[in-house]
């Protein structure tokens, strides 16, 4: 990866765009099968004393960089800008194009968080959409970007209570678009379960499931509510709130239209990384429990009268840089279940704690 | 037996698949024909394990290989793991691979060895019952191509080719047949054991993103519907140029040529994207009835008339890359006095109401100057040039060109002025490239494609009707040059755009365009 890069203190916004536009032009004349990547921008807003943390996470998103990210880092009692801009590139030696990604880090004060709008809004490339990622906090600058944000990126599993994180998502949800990091922890499991019950002899039983149980790592509290609550929103169940089982994880019930209830658990345990553990649904008559194993999941089925299988679904862990990175991915799709299930996760946690 | 279009009805019931990117496949047993051939090692398996990477395979999934090579269960898995390991687009999860591996089977023996079915049926036979249900069956034929009526026919002996409650699909490789004749009587031979909604004939390129892509620009886009036509299109070329030669594969290509190997298929299959209605659905059916529709109204032309509207020729010595290459005639296996086309240039009309009148010129060859895959669509010139008084020799007509390989994309080209005090005007290129405007790579084709056949959905696919089409389009070619034994076949020199001869189908303005 070759680099050209752009720095100058106390700076201001139309320089920092002009170098942008200044690298891009001489680099596409030095080398015309380079050509700038144009997807999305990214805005990430963080404490300065913890930017190294979030660019190692932004580096470890795989192939999902943003074209222009720009990194935001607040330093108390700063009262200028400070700016460097990168331009990344690999070498295209072997023919074909070659795509450039345009990173600006601004180190900044508190005092500029109020009007970041002006500082950021000459720097992102306009004709795109704009994910805004904020960390650490830094509510005044996601009420003053408002403008500008299309998608909000953040993690409901990283707040201090799951209640928190979900309630911020749905607060955003009122202005832009959020991509919940909590959310795509689920998706392998909400795709397991939809094809567990896709066989049309299975189907039958998703009317008929008596309980289940998410077991998850103990900071993941948000994305377990998000996957009972995905079922349920996606099953119409009329759900209650989930009450604290003697310290043991949460407990609770819904109800089908015809009054039946469900049993619903969720459960810490012991894991070494964010995220779901394993799941187990259980039926009249049959169970299901998927569990993170090597490889993949491991799935284990009982089915009554005709004894007990047990099988490996292939899958290659994402792991937490990938889960970022399919969070930018997402900021370019729409997925209509996520709000559907935080309404109803929010319902399940509100006399948690 | 359930249909396509019901088990895809089925599948909106489940309520669990809404908003899911990844929809589910139904549990499947995958059977390779040929597991230890070149398509299996270099495609099929890295596929697979792609698949299993990014947990896309069905829940419960069963692979047996089959073919002639004599080895055990163990050798066969070694072979996929070399396979994956050396042709994956991503470097392989250690765990996911042994996870895929070690369940790997095999069964050996000739195809047309009874034995090798039955063993077959007992190995299918031990998954259902180890997952405790049936599993869909996709038989994949990824063999000669021989082998295709007899592996159908002993599958239908067998009874393997449907099941009682799951759903049994067979994929067929190209080259669906050699020539009209042959084509209808594979056709006949598989649907004698095979309804139609289980057959999926593979044409790779419709895998590619780009080839998809050719229906997003065409009918999501304001933009190009209302000029996609004779009022405003001078002339289309389509172009699948290559860089290399025959390499070591003499004994198929002096059997094919560039016709049977590249137009047949899927230059013809671009052309007819690139020219059907809009469907009324992205349904397999739908689309697959506009095509069908496209190349019907595409009328062959009598062999009489080939030599005005199609030109052979073969590479002679030459420069590729700064090396010095050998002729066709001095490839090894080839025959001194082979008349196998290496380049093959056509033009088609299409004769319906949107393109009665506009040409589309087809060439496609083997080393030439560089490797490129592409459409170009040229529109007819503006009516009056106003700025003719102010030296504008650079105007050009306007040109759409969609990249399909190496470059996926698509540029418009424009005309612009020139800065400075004159209306001087030249073209200037609008470019969309697939690596700037999206984050992901492109899955490599065989990857959609088996993910489609094991989901039951054919739209990728070509259908019986359309490969009669296909081939009753260029039989009389076939024919023609057969016949014509005395003609000189035209040579071009390796590393150039190709014979001069093809310049003669060109009409009007056009020209071909540079490589």
């Amino acid at each position: 990866m070759s680099e050209d890069i752009w720095a100058e203190q106390n700076t201001d916004p139309d320089a920092i765009e002009a170098a942008l536009r200044e690298m891009l032009r001489s680099r596409h004349a030095a080398d015309q099968t380079l050509a700038p990547a144009r997807v999305l921008n990214l805005i990430v807003v963080v404490d300065r004393a913890w930017k190294g943390e979030i660019s190692n996470r932004l580096a470890r998103v795989g192939r999902y960089h943003a074209s222009r990210t720009i990194l935001c880092a607040v330093e108390d009692g700063r009262d200028t800008l400070d700016a460097t801009a990168v331009m990344s590139y690999r070498d295209t030696a072997g023919g074909g194009i070659g795509v450039m990604h345009e990173s600006v880090e601004i180190d900044m004060g508190p005092e500029h968080l109020s009007g970041l709008e002006t500082i950021v809004d000459p720097v992102v490339i306009s004709e795109l959409p704009t994910v805004l990622w904020c960390p650490h906090g830094h509510d005044e600058a996601i009420a003053a970007l408002q403008g500008i944000t299309d998608v909000i990126l953040l993690d409901s599993d990283d707040f201090a209570d799951a209640d928190e994180g979900l309630a911020r998502a749905q607060e955003e949800q009122k202005s832009a678009y959020v991509v919940d990091l909590a959310w795509l922890r689920t998706t392998p499991w909400r795709e397991r379960l939809a094809a567990s019950f896709d066989p049309p002899a299975r189907r039958p039983s998703l009317a008929a499931i008596e309980g289940f149980t998410i077991r998850h790592q103990a900071t993941s509290t948000a994305s377990a509510l998000l996957l009972a609550a995905w079922l349920a929103s996606r099953l119409q169940w009329d759900t209650r709130p989930l009450v604290s089982a003697n310290g043991a994880g949460l407990h609770g019930r819904a109800y089908t239209s015809s009054s039946r209830y469900i049993d619903i658990r969720l459960e810490a345990a012991a894991q070494d990384v964010p995220g779901l553990a394993g799941v187990t649904v259980t039926c009249d008559g049959y169970s299901l429990s998927l569990d993170r194993a090597l490889g993949g999941l491991r799935a284990k089925e009982s089915i009554a009268g005709h004894g007990k299988h047990s099988w490996l679904v292939l899958g290659a862990s994402r792991g937490e840089g990938g889960i970022l990175g399919e969070g930018v991915r997402q900021a370019l799709l729409r997925d209509p279940t996520y709000g559907p299930a935080l309404e109803v996760a929010r319902g399940f946690n509100a006399h948690a704690g | 037996m359930q249909s396509a279009a019901v088990a895809t009805e089925v599948e909106q019931d489940n309520p669990l698949i809404a908003g899911l990117e990844r929809l589910p496949v139904r549990p499947t047993a995958l059977v390779i024909f040929g597991a230890t051939g070149d398509l299996a090692h270099r495609k099929l398996l890295p596929a697979l394990y792609n698949l299993a990477h990014e947990g896309a395979l069905p829940e419960r999934f069963e692979m047996v290989g089959v073919a002639r090579r004599d080895q055990e269960h163990n050798e066969f898995r070694d072979m996929a793991k070399e396979s994956i390991e050396r042709f994956s687009r991503r470097r392989p999860d250690e765990s996911v691979l042994k996870g895929l591996i070690d369940e790997l089977r095999y069964v050996p023996g000739e195809f047309d060895d009874d034995d090798v079915y039955s063993h077959l049926r007992r190995v299918l036979n031990e998954f259902d019952q180890r997952a405790g249900q049936e599993l869909n069956h996709v038989f994949y034929l990824s063999t000669a191509p021989q082998f295709f009526p007899m592996i159908a026919g002993k599958l239908g002996a067998a009874g393997l080719n449907r099941a009682r409650d799951a759903e049994t699909r067979i994929v067929i490789e190209k080259p669906f047949g050699y020539d009209l004749a042959s084509a209808r009587q594979l056709n006949a031979q598989v649907l004698e054991v095979f309804d139609e909604s289980q057959v999926f004939r593979i044409d790779h390129y419709l895998g590619k993103e780009t080839v998809q892509n050719l229906m997003a620009l065409r009918f999501s886009n304001a933009l190009f519907e209302p000029v996609w036509n004779r009022n405003f299109i001078d002339y289309v070329q389509i172009t699948a140029a290559e860089d290399l030669g025959i390499g070591g594969r003499a004994g198929y290509y002096e059997g094919a040529g560039a016709l049977r190997d590249l137009v047949q298929n899927h230059m013809m299959q671009l052309l007819a994207l690139l020219t059907m209605e809009p469907p009324t659905s992205f349904d397999a059916d739908r689309v697959r009835d506009e095509k069908l529709k496209v190349l019907e109204a595409i009328v062959p032309p009598a062999v009489s008339e080939v030599p005005s509207m199609a030109v052979r020729a073969q590479y002679g010595p030459g420069t590729v890359g700064g090396k010095r290459v050998v002729g066709y005639h001095d490839e090894e296996g080839v025959a001194t006095d082979s008349r196998t086309e290496t380049y093959a240039a056509l033009r088609l009309h299409v004769s319906n109401w949107r393109w009665a009148g506009v040409p589309f010129y087809l060439r496609t060859g083997k080393q030439l100057a560089r490797k490129i895959t592409e459409i170009a669509v040229t529109l007819k010139p503006v009516p009056h040039l106003a700025f003719q008084s102010q030296g504008s020799v650079g105007v050009q007509p306007n040109q759409i060109i969609l990249t399909v390989q190496p470059d996926e994309g698509v540029s418009v080209s424009l005309g612009a002025k020139i800065p400075g005090p004159t209306m001087r005007i030249r073209p200037v290129n609008m470019e969309f490239r697939y690596g700037t405007s999206f984050m992901s790579e492109s899955p490599e084709a065989y990857e959609r494609l088996i993910l489609d056949a094991m989901r039951g959905d054919a739209t990728l696919f070509t259908r019986g009707d359309e490969i009669v089409a296909l081939w009753g389009i260029i039989d009389p070619i076939l024919t023609a040059w057969h016949e014509d034994t005395t003609t000189p076949v035209p040579q071009y020199a390796a590393g150039t755009a190709g014979p001069s001869e093809a310049d003669a189908l060109l009409e009007g303005n056009a020209k071909w365009r540079r490589l």
